[in-house]
């Protein structure tokens, strides 16, 4: 049995196959080569730089590579100040990090777990060149913010080439005074609220748009071509729209002195001092997102839709099943794989969404990405941004895998 | 079955169906279907048929005109009060419910106790000889399983009344065959009336007690099938069902409810039963069964002899198909028995061939 088969001329059967499909697997690979390498570039690459900054540290430890080693063999909870030859250690560093002009970054790192070393970093720098031994007195003289033990913790917590500090910023916690992880006093809790904000925000954008696609794509599924396909020109009109064009009209239209507002006030249903306040806010935003997400609902639902025949409806209704119930126990169930679709589309769609909160989200309507997005910009702390990405993923990702355990993704049909 | 049933389970009263305002799907139906009948609805499509089924499922709204059912006029009853059993063109079992599911549905959404329903549900899979799919999902059954369950389901709430629409087209051949029988046979155990739409003739000889011939929104004729083929009463009926030979001509003379036809194309005259032509001079289409000729009869045998020539010729088993030039027309076709004392015909062979004046019908002229 186990002879090995051979073609006509005793080549044996595998080696020959494989010859035979290696021209066309080659031409596969070539064709996908392109895309593959352009995804790797343009895609991956950035993803794990950017989450490999929420862990990463270099700075401290590199910048003040003499005194940082030395440091390491200080005891924190010895409650003394390190020894002389880490500060005359330092007093080096800093007269390198003048020249190379270091100090600045390494005071901005410092400041994000404390406030004041940005300062105490600037000044140290342009004193070291002055000081002599001993080094330890002279620190303290040039700042007294040099005999604090407190601060020595934090620069020998965040001298280590990885840490979790971001994350735990990004979570509304730090460390406390004896070395411990706590949370953030109530007024310095940020980024917990809007995780909340934005995934209920964006449960509630998902449910509305399934609210109003579906009748929607119902409708389109039952319609004869032409007029549906009329109708799905109108679903996608928003498509060829700008997407900043389409935000700006709803300020227009939803603003205390616009469209909606003058129309409410005129029919009397409002006074003129008690304009609604509709846009700029949560409202503002859900309203936008909604407009402007919805075609990606419509069309797995309407895709989905349009494969079921209208004989199921029939004949439930044949049985003796009221349309209520026909519709609940039939149709419904057959449009599961559509819902699933445009759910999780939306969602993960509203979930990072940034123009729209951004211009019409006013203070109650921005989300988490937002926030990543001026720490990019604004504050250019790259590692909590990186650090608040990394955890709104986490989130999607688990979710999606909820999503998979519940109603699996085989289930899904994208279009 | 009783053709003039004083009180018919289904009754159709000047039905008339229009989509869109312009023009008539169904002109003036007027039909009775008594308790306990197999009467199929047949035509091409586009004939009307299935939409009278749908009037009287209660999908389709009639334009006007009333349907009874039971005596009760049911134009305003929606469908799920019907109480009308239905096998739809492509099952439309629920794809996402098992087999046992789908026959509970019915009785689930009438409120009936677990028990009684799985008892029902037991009983109908049983008939259709699927017990032991229960809980297959229809996507695990085959066409023939498939269609079987779909029967059940229209069956195991026990309606009077049953429709089927079309539902062994999806079928091959063998496979529509044995349904024919087996859904003949349930019809004939559970004594149930059914409306059977197809436009298969075979289907619709086979099956029926009554067959209503659809053509361009009326019924051609309404009769039982050896009616239908044997007596068709126009040119379309006599087309429509079984192998027919035409031929055409003008009335020259009529004599003790025969016609004389002279045969377009030719001198010949032929004698046929009067059917449903005007007097002297009206044109008619006069129907013969291929199955009547008789090859080489003897002189005055029959009414109708004349030569032909065989133009081509099919060997099939029993019969060979014969077409022959007769009378100027080339499509005249003669199913030839294959007994041993058949005559052995070559291609371009002239002989006699003949047939009796009752067995050929004078009809309209049609197009």
């Amino acid at each position: 049995m186990s002879q090995v088969l051979v073609t006509a001329d005793g080549v044996p059967l595998k080696t020959s196959l494989a010859r035979a499909q290696r021209r066309s697997k080659l031409k596969a690979v070539a064709l996908v080569a392109p895309l593959f390498v352009f995804i790797a570039v343009a895609f991956f690459v950035p993803i794990i730089d950017m989450l490999f900054r929420s862990v990463e540290n270099q700075l401290v430890g590199e910048v003040l590579h003499r005194s940082m080693p030395l440091l390491q063999k200080w005891d924190e909870r010895s409650g003394e100040l390190p020894e002389e030859e880490v500060f005359a250690a330092l007093a080096l560093d800093f007269r390198e990090a003048k020249e190379n002009k270091s100090g600045g970054r390494v005071g901005r790192r410092l400041n994000y777990e404390k406030p004041g070393f940005s300062g105490l970093f600037r000044k140290s720098a342009r004193g070291a060149d002055r000081m002599e031994a001993p080094y330890r007195e002279a620190f303290i003289a040039l700042d007294e913010k040099w005999g604090d033990i407190e601060n020595w913790r934090v620069i020998k917590r965040e001298s280590a080439p990885y840490t979790i500090s971001y994350y735990l910023a990004a979570l509304d916690m730090g460390y406390a005074d004896d070395g411990g992880i706590a949370r953030n006093s109530e007024d310095g809790r940020i980024y917990l609220k809007l995780f909340w904000r934005t995934l209920w925000m964006s449960l509630f954008i998902t449910f509305l748009c399934l609210i109003l696609a579906y009748p929607i794509s119902y409708l389109l599924s039952v319609l004869p071509t032409a007029k549906s396909n009329l109708l799905i020109i109108l679903v996608l009109l928003p498509f060829w729209t700008s997407l900043l064009v389409r935000t700006t009209a709803w300020i227009a239209l939803l603003q205390q002195e616009g469209v909606i507002n003058d129309l409410v006030v005129w029919f009397g249903l409002v006074d003129d001092d008690n304009r609604l306040a509709m846009i700029h806010n949560r409202t503002g935003t859900i309203i936008a997102m909604v407009h402007i997400l919805l075609p990606f609902m419509v069309l797995p639902l309407y895709s989905v839709m349009k494969t079921i025949p209208p004989s199921y409806m029939r004949a439930a209704k044949s049985l003796g099943a009221t349309p209520f119930t026909a519709f609940v126990r039939v149709y419904m169930p057959n449009t599961v794989a559509g819902i699933g679709a445009g759910a999780i589309l939306v969602f993960i769609l509203a979930i990072g969404y940034y123009i729209t909160p951004a211009l019409v989200g006013g203070q109650s309507g921005t989300l988490i990405s937002n926030f990543i997005a001026f720490h990019m910009q604004n504050s250019l702390n790259w590692g909590l941004a990186a650090a608040l990405g990394a955890i709104l993923l986490g989130v999607v990702l688990v979710l999606y895998f909820l999503y998979d355990k519940i109603v699996g993704i085989d289930n899904m049909k994208l279009g | 079955m009783n053709m003039t049933n004083e009180n018919p389970l289904v009754r159709f009263v000047d039905i008339q169906k229009s989509y869109d305002g312009v023009t008539l799907v169904v002109k003036s139906l007027n039909l009775d279907v008594a308790k306990g009948e197999f009467l199929t609805m047949l035509g091409p499509s586009g004939s009307g048929k299935t939409t009278c089924l749908m009037m009287l499922a209660g999908f389709e709204p009639a334009t006007h005109g009333e349907i009874y059912l039971n005596g009760q006029g049911i134009n305003r009853v929606a469908p799920h009060k019907r109480g009308i059993g239905m096998v739809f063109q492509n099952y439309a079992l629920f794809p996402h419910m098992t087999v046992w599911e789908n026959l509970a549905f019915p009785l689930e959404v009438r409120g009936m106790g677990k028990d009684e329903r799985e008892a029902k549900v037991k009983r109908a899979l049983e008939m259709v000889r699927l017990g032991a799919f229960g809980d297959r999902r229809p996507a695990q059954l085959s066409g023939g399983q498939q269609q079987r369950v779909a029967v059940a389901r229209s069956l195991v709430f026990d309606p009077d009344l049953v429709l089927m629409d079309e539902p062994l087209g999806a079928l091959d051949k063998n496979l529509r065959e044995q349904m024919q029988y087996e859904i003949k046979h349930i019809h004939e155990n559970l004594g149930l009336t059914v409306v059977y739409v197809t436009h298969d003739q075979s289907e619709a000889l086979t099956m029926s007690n009554r067959i209503a011939v659809f053509d361009d929104g009326i019924i051609q004729q309404c009769a039982p099938p050896e009616v239908l083929y044997e007596k068709p009463e126009n040119a379309f009926c006599a087309n429509f069902i079984g192998e027919n030979n035409r031929l055409r001509g003008k009335v020259v003379e009529e004599v003790n409810g025969n016609v004389k036809v002279e045969v377009d194309g030719s001198d010949a005259t032929v004698e046929a039963v009067k059917i449903k032509v005007e007097g002297v001079g009206a044109r008619a289409t006069l129907s013969l069964r291929p199955e009547r000729v008789v090859v080489g009869p003897k002189k005055g045998e029959m009414a109708n002899i004349f030569p032909a020539r065989a133009e081509e010729l099919i060997y099939l088993g029993d019969h060979i198909r014969t077409r022959f030039t007769v009378c100027g027309h080339d499509d005249f076709i003669v199913k030839i028995p294959n007994s041993a004392a058949h005559a052995h015909l070559r291609e371009g062979e002239t002989v006699d061939i003949g047939w009796n004046a009752e067995d050929c019908r004078a009809l309209d002229p049609s197009d």
